[in-house]
């Protein structure tokens, strides 16, 4: 026990804190200010860049869809031109998948899933500081279009081949698109491999799986299906890639290359990656639902493995995306059935939502209303869904405005409600003050009344055979009325959401001071006080029953001799163990974007001589990445010990290796 | 642990800081394999389905294939993973001089691999005139296997910085021009292994143009005399860091480290026993 209490990884010595060393392996100390964010490792810290990030390119993707819709608002409209409409619809979809519920679902595995768990930090956390760099190098490799003459990427959100080879897309403006996806890729994979780690090794004691808050299950779900889908994408890209820059014939038809793989490998990682969009919302509604139900969750087990299954299904369906491009009968069948099969898991989750909310005390708070809005549009979503999931009203219904209204029902209605139900709920927790419950939920009504303005309408202009990615419309088509709406709506949807955000900045600095747990809440996330210390726990919990924290806040005068124990054995191991901060996963990332930007933006360099520009800056990129990950390795994971006393106090120790260092 | 170390037993396959036992780095080098997997697999899938469909004009993948050579190649391979595994072996028991020739022998295979994979596109795309941009065989062909090239040639890299980590003196306080001694290191066998593999795949396409002769060799070794100084230079300057002033940092508690590595060597070669066989030997069935 003892042993498994003084959790880390730690090889070195204490004593080469204070060793004298060459001047590039000095670990920075700051605790604030600049350089403490850009050399962090704490997942808290990492956490905050990734929400903060993820926030802000959720308003470039909001603004991108107001200008789309406020291009179809009416007939033979030119507000944009065919061109900036295929950019903007291009972005919109890249940006809101890709650098805002992504990394916002990646902000919450950050900032919660060590604290459900009873870690101090991820079991890597250089690796998850590189994580984010990567992810800020692609996001930049993206938008970089909007500020360069070629413009930005244009062939849609799954690229289809031959329109993003170089034939049709001869500029640098699909080349941004492939290098800012691959970076996000390796981003991702290299997070949640970090993630699966610190959920099946960094537990505390106790912690059985089958005890892990289900928003950490979804955590590890998700984080499987990112490792296990996105190589298809990254092959996928790179094929792309050889194909434009060196001229390969993947998908170049004359000489025997076939678009149609593209598409396989878009949709074997695409289908996944909706549920990798999905699940963490899922997760986080098991967490409020119990909270405010005043009941634990019901068929724990049930929801667990109907959430595994869904990720396991999840790859057997992707061709559902491709029932038009005339892949057989038998095929089509057998997708078509894989994916009704898929809706069962989803149905037991909800009806498991609504088992935990009958005959519960429900208190409407904004996280409850949002977690509530969840249920009810997500439903809807599925519902279309089970529609495309029938192969022949699917051909009536692909690629029209339909499957438009079925993936935002999702997406929005789903996924974002999910995330801002997040944001409400652990709000308390990340910056000890609470949003206040007449502008939340003046907020929430607003963007449920503004979404279904919007999307409802769309289903019908869809069934009307308005198709989507239309740049403009004839007045004759019977879609002016709809189309006309849903501008209305996405309008009213800004509104709101521009209310949540300014409360919530108001609420940062002005909000309502609370104490700690003011949800009365169950997992081991609020035991911790605010601001959570960098430790995290001062001692390691021991979990006795699935909702840790409530049997805490029963079992008191227990859990306090416990916690006096664990203490104790913990400082006869030398106290805390923290690890070092570190600049090199930032230059690891800086040098990754480099590389990206020598092979997206710089021309290829005319003629065959070898020292070109392109290849100049590929190469200095290469040299500031392979010597950051040498110099990375070499100054090791070594780390320092902290004493805290019971009132949280830090204790100095004998060798002074405390935070100075 | 530290405080295991110090105890002076070290339990290879289980780790009481963790909530499995397995290690968090085994676990993620097992992980990443599974991604990896997937990689690969798209890419040989790629590979075996336009296999299936050559448009007409393809050059057929047998008249351009030298199996001799490939099964060499592959032989080499197999063998540098027992090394590896050696290698490992050495470590968990304490015992770092087996462990560094053990290493270095993988390097060396991995070289003559890498070697036999330069000399084979060398003569694909200037004697048979398969490139990479004139046939889809070409294309898949070459970015298969040459994916599966630098995923080598990474693991080279690995096992250089693990060689070289192996000489970090244990009293940094007293050693304070490690850091240069340890760059030098890496850069030394670098330079050696590439100015090497120059040298014989230079010898080898002198003596297939003009054959075996005296008169060749000279006239080679006169015209890479640089090379040849610069090749021993390199291995004087290894032979000499090669011997470790003082005690060593590296130990015991270095094993899983080595088998980190040593996990990704094995999976690199198992996928060249996929791609030889989906890739060469469906050829000649």
């Amino acid at each position: 026990m003892a042993d498994a209490l003084a959790k880390s990884d730690f090889i070195g010595k204490e004593e080469h804190a204070t060793a004298i060393k060459p001047f590039v392996l000095w670990r920075p100390t700051a605790k604030t200010g600049l350089m403490s964010w850009l050399t962090t490792v704490d997942h808290k810290r990492i956490g905050f860049l990734y929400g903060i990030s993820a926030l802000f390119f959720f308003l470039v993707g909001g603004v991108e869809a107001l200008m789309i819709r406020l291009q179809l608002m009416v007939p033979n409209n030119n507000f944009l031109s065919a061109q900036q409409y295929n950019e903007m619809f291009t972005m919109h979809a890249t940006t809101m998948i890709f650098l805002a519920i992504m990394p916002l679902s990646a902000a919450f595995f950050n900032f919660i899933m060590p604290l459900q768990i009873g870690a101090r930090d991820v079991a890597f956390p250089r690796l998850n500081a590189f994580s984010f760099w990567v992810f800020l190098a692609g996001a930049i490799i993206l938008n970089l279009g909007w500020f360069m003459h070629d413009g930005a990427p244009n062939g849609g959100w799954f690229g289809y081949t031959p329109l993003t080879t170089r034939t049709f897309s001869p500029n640098h403006a699909i080349d941004l698109w492939v290098m800012g996806l691959q970076l996000l890729g390796v981003a991702s994979i290299a997070a949640s491999l970090n993630f699966v780690i610190t959920i099946i090794n960094l537990r505390a004691p106790g912690m059985t799986m089958m005890r892990l808050p289900v928003f950490t299950w979804m955590t590890l779900v998700t984080a499987f299906l990112i490792v296990l889908a996105f190589p298809a994408i990254t092959i996928a890209l790179v094929e792309l890639m050889m194909d434009r820059l060196f001229g390969t014939n993947f998908f170049e038809v004359s000489n025997g290359g076939m678009p149609i793989l593209w598409t396989h490998l878009f949709w074997v990682f695409g289908h996944p990656e909706v549920y990798i969009l999905i699940l963490p919302a899922m997760g986080i509604i098991s967490e409020i639902l119990p909270t405010f139900s005043r009941k634990p969750l019901f068929g724990y087990p049930i929801v667990v493995f109907s959430g595994a299954c869904i990720g396991f299904l999840g790859f057997g369906v992707w061709s559902h995306h491709m029932f038009t491009t005339g892949l057989g009968t038998v095929a089509t069948a057998a997708f078509a059935l894989t994916t009704m099969a898929i809706a069962v898991p989803t149905g037991v989750k909800i009806f498991n939502w609504i088992g935990t909310l009958w005959g519960g005390h429900l208190q409407m708070r904004t996280p409850m209303m949002f977690a509530l809005g969840f249920i009810w549009l997500f439903m809807f979503g599925g519902f279309s869904g089970i529609m495309h999931a029938a192969a022949p009203a699917d051909a009536q219904q692909h690629n029209s405005y339909f499957v438009v209204a079925h993936f935002h029902y999702v997406l929005i209605g789903g996924s974002l409600f999910g995330l801002l139900a997040g944001i409400h709920y652990w709000f308390p927790l990340m910056f000890g003050r609470k949003v206040s419950e007449f502008w939340g939920k003046l907020s929430f009504w607003i963007i449920f009344v503004g979404f279904n303005v919007t999307f409802f309408p769309m289903h019908f202009l869809g069934l009307n055979g308005m198709p989507r990615r239309t740049f403009t419309y004839d007045y004759n088509m019977g879609w002016n009325g709809g189309n006309y709406l849903a501008t209305i709506g996405a309008f009213i949807l800004g509104v709101g959401v521009m209310i949540y955000f300014v409360v919530m900045i108001y609420t940062y600095f002005k909000g309502e001071k609370v104490a700690l747990d003011p949800w009365d809440a169950r997992t081991l996330e609020w035991s911790l006080p605010n601001p959570v210390p960098e430790y995290n726990f001062r001692v390691i919990p021991t979990v006795h029953a699935r909702d840790g924290w409530w049997y805490e806040k029963h079992h008191k005068e227990e859990v306090a001799q416990e916690q006096k124990e664990h203490a104790q054995a913990e400082e006869a191991h030398g106290g805390i163990h923290m690890p070092f901060q570190s600049i090199y996963p930032l230059f690891a990332g800086i040098g990754i974007l480099i590389g990206a930007i020598g092979i997206a933006v710089i021309d290829a360099d005319p003629g065959p001589n070898l020292v070109g520009k392109k290849l100049a800056t590929c190469l200095v990129g290469f040299v500031v990445f392979l010597s950051s990950v040498y110099l990375w390795s070499l100054e090791g994971n070594e780390g320092y010990h902290l004493h805290i006393d019971a009132d949280g106090h830090e204790i100095p120790d004998d060798h002074g290796a405390s935070a100075k260092h | 642990m530290s405080s295991t170390a110090a105890a002076g037993t070290i339990d290879h396959h289980h780790d009481p800081s963790t909530s499995t036992g397995i290690p968090n780095k085994k676990l993620l080098m097992w992980l990443f394999l599974a991604s990896d997997c997937m990689f690969f697999g798209c890419l040989i899938s790629t590979h075996l389905i336009y296999r299936l469909h050559p448009p007409p004009g393809t050059p057929s993948a047998k008249s351009v294939f030298s199996i001799e050579l490939t099964s060499f190649s592959t032989f080499i391979l197999l063998m540098s993973s027992l090394m590896m595994a050696l290698a490992v072996n050495a470590i968990q028991k304490g015992n770092l001089k087996s462990l560094r020739v053990s290493l270095l022998t993988t390097i060396f295979f991995g070289c003559i691999f890498l070697g036999c994979q330069v000399f084979e596109f060398n003569n694909f795309v200037f004697e048979k005139h398969l490139t990479i941009t004139n046939s889809i065989l070409g294309t898949t062909f070459f970015t298969l296997t040459g994916t599966h090239g630098t995923h080598v040639a990474v693991g080279v890299l690995w096992l250089i910085l693990m060689y070289v980590r192996s000489f970090q003196p244990q009293d940094l306080d007293k050693r304070r021009g490690w850091f240069l001694v340890n760059l030098v290191h890496v850069l030394a066998l670098v330079v050696a292994i590439l100015l090497g593999m120059n040298l014989v795949l230079g010898t080898t396409r002198a003596l297939e143009a003009t054959g075996l002769s005296a008169a060749t060799l000279a006239h080679f070794a006169s015209g890479a005399i640089l090379r040849i100084l610069g090749l021993l230079v390199a291995l004087a300057v290894l032979i000499r860091l090669g011997r470790p002033a003082g005690p060593v940092a590296f130990n015991e508690g270095n094993a899983m480290d080595v088998e980190m590595m040593g996990l990704y060597w094995h999976f690199v070669d198992i996928v060249w026993i996929v791609i030889f066989t989906a890739v060469y030997l469906l050829e000649y069935i």
